[in-house]
């Protein structure tokens, strides 16, 4: 137990000191996972109230798939983002690999799932009914989108949330398509690796106690946020 | 409200719907005049509510024709915003949104752009209309069935629209509410001269609210005319059926005069005011609101009457009213009162007779292969 409370006491030091490698690894870690989400929301939202509300053949196909994307293994995306951009591969000449860019790639086709799957549940909860009210009251068809968007936020809270926090969570991805390069792709998951198999366990837990932090705080304001609009 | 020289408020031609397996509306012409309150009527799965929103202009015909005052209503969808945004739409649930209730009042304002001040004015007065102004902060999945569905009314009735449509809005609730909104609304549309269109399953409402009834069985209107024409002077069996005409008796005529007609129904002979040709089939309709029970010998009914001995056959109990079923070769049915029920001594079993005017009965003609 020494060798957790003594890496406690050194996190809480460096944490403490503001360790500019840290602040850099972490600030990094957020800039790249926030954005990967930002992206997947701008693409999933649409995508997903689209499937969530208008039905055609083979929807139940494509709902199966988006599922079973909510479980993708890090690694295996790695691998084939890892793949295409090498420098022969199809998109080897954007010389992508092993910038913090490649990384973003790595964590959007991560949290697109997600974030498609749960706002096809969040749309699909709301009345179908309510649509033709809208309608009936006078909305056009952008204003439709809205109200209903509105109507699902909490869970569509929820899909933000779940994106954010698989990807600022995994760490086969980031490793294989950023490389863990310090001062350029070391983000917190790959330093944790990186640290933890040196043995300097001290710093490995002040990364994933700054880990758990970010995750919490940001959780943390979105909860707020939604449970603020439940009682509305 | 404004009178249009142009034509009805709105006017559906040749407009039918079909399903992939039936044709679940069939409208050859319906007008909806300006200023009225049209009742339709009819039981689950006539084709109501496909009616109301092909009216609303929620859903696209599978054929046909729609004029709204007097101009033709286009197809393309932005056209049709325009026009939608001066019609509002009530369904059975209220269907709030998750905002608070002057908030979801205020929606259609808002979406069509009126601004806040003028909106806030609005959104208070039908508030109070409807008696929900102290709910007005209220988050909307906190209200009541009954409340909500105030909520609902005050957000359509606040539109000011020029057709008003009403799909059911009373079905989801419990008696007292639904008795005291249905008279508040009667109200409101008298004063309003709001276009509506009612659509009900429920026969005592859509007499009750409309200047005209339509009868809509199997998604086609049966009949149409004043709530004294449809319920008294049924066009056909099945409307008689539906309007809750009680004794229904397959006659035939015997003779007829300028002043009556007789006719045979099994071994009785009546009298009706009706005219018709000798030996024609009909049906013979009798509402069970103008038949009189004498139960005493010495009380003698207006000479013109029908008059015929029975016995009672059955009670039938419902609030304070009663139903007396009498046996007189063939049933007749007659509505009473509880206190009539027991001053007369009235139970199975009991001779009685019963009487009616010429004038209450209604005979149609039967159409051979409908029994």
């Amino acid at each position: 137990m020494d060798l957790l409370w003594q890496g406690i006491e050194q996190a809480a030091r460096l944490i403490a000191a503001g360790d500019p490698d840290v602040i850099e690894i972490a600030r990094l870690s957020l800039e790249v996972s926030a954005l990967a989400t930002l992206l997947a929301l701008v693409v999933g939202v649409p995508f997903g109230v689209w499937i969530g509300l208008k039905p055609f053949p083979g929807r139940n196909l494509i709902v199966s798939l988006v599922n079973t994307g909510m479980g993708l293994p890090p690694v295996v995306v790695g691998l084939f983002v890892t793949i295409f951009l090498w420098r022969s591969g199809p998109f080897g000449f954007l010389g992508l690999l092993y910038t913090p860019a490649a990384i973003v790639v790595a964590q959007l086709i991560l949290a697109l799932p997600v974030v498609i799957g749960l706002t096809i549940a969040a749309v699909q909860q709301i009345d179908p009914r309510l649509s033709l009210q809208l309608l009936g009251l006078g909305a056009s068809r952008a204003q439709l989108l809205v109200l209903l968007l509105r109507e699902a936020r909490l869970p569509l809270l929820a899909a933000v949330m779940a994106g954010f926090g698989a990807v600022i969570s995994e760490v086969g991805a980031s490793l294989m398509v950023g490389g863990n390069i310090l001062h350029h792709t070391r983000v917190l998951t790959t330093a944790t690796v990186l640290e933890t198999s040196k043995g300097n366990f001290d710093v490995a837990i002040a990364l994933s106690l700054i880990l758990l932090g970010i995750s919490f705080v940001i959780n943390l304001a979105l909860t707020l946020v939604q449970q603020r609009a439940t009682r509305r | 409200m404004i009178a249009d020289s142009r034509g009805p408020a709105l006017l559906a031609r040749g407009v039918s719907v079909d399903n992939r397996r039936r044709r679940i509306l069939d409208l050859p012409e319906l007008a909806v005049e300006h200023g009225e309150t049209l009742s339709v009527v009819g039981p689950n799965g006539a084709g109501k509510s496909t009616l109301l929103r092909v009216l609303g202009l929620l859903e696209t015909p599978t054929r046909g024709e729609l004029w709204f005052r007097g101009e033709p209503i286009p197809r393309e969808h932005s056209r049709l915003l325009a026009l939608r945004r001066r019609m509002a739409i009530v369904f059975q649930d209220p269907l709030l949104c998750r905002t608070s209730v002057s908030g979801n009042v205020g929606l259609g304002l808002k979406l069509r752009g009126v601004r806040r001040g003028e909106r806030k004015r609005r959104v208070e007065e039908w508030l109070a209309r409807f008696g929900i102004a102290h709910l007005a902060k209220r988050p909307a999945h906190r209200l009541s069935g009954g409340e909500a569905q105030r909520a609902s009314l005050a957000r359509a009735f606040v539109l000011q629209p020029e057709i008003l449509l009403l799909d059911e809005p009373f079905a989801a609730l419990d008696p007292p509410s639904r008795q005291a909104l249905v008279g508040e609304l009667q109200e409101l549309l008298a004063e309003t001269h709001a276009t509506t269109v009612f659509v009900t399953h429920d026969r005592d409402e859509a007499f009750a609210l409309g200047n005209r009834v339509a009868v809509l069985l199997e998604g086609a209107i049966a009949q149409i005319g004043s709530p004294e024409e449809v319920g008294r002077r049924p066009a056909s069996e099945a409307v008689a059926r539906f309007v809750g005409i009680e004794t229904l008796l397959a006659g035939r005529i015997l003779s007829t005069s300028p002043e009556a007609t007789s006719i045979a129904v099994e071994a009785l002979r009546l009298t009706a005011a009706a005219r018709g040709r000798p030996d024609e089939q009909v049906w013979v309709c009798l509402r069970a609101e103008d038949v009189s029970l004498i139960a005493d010998e010495g009380i003698q009914p207006p000479g013109a009457w029908n008059v015929i001995p029975g016995t009672v056959k059955g009670l039938a109990f419902w609030g304070t009213q009663v139903r007396v079923a009498v046996d007189c070769g063939v049933t007749v049915t007659a509505l009473t009162t509880r206190l009539l029920v027991s001053g007369l001594g009235l139970r199975p079993g009991r001779p009685v007779r019963v009487a009616f005017s010429p004038h209450s009965l209604h005979v149609i003609p039967r159409v051979r292969g409908t029994s």
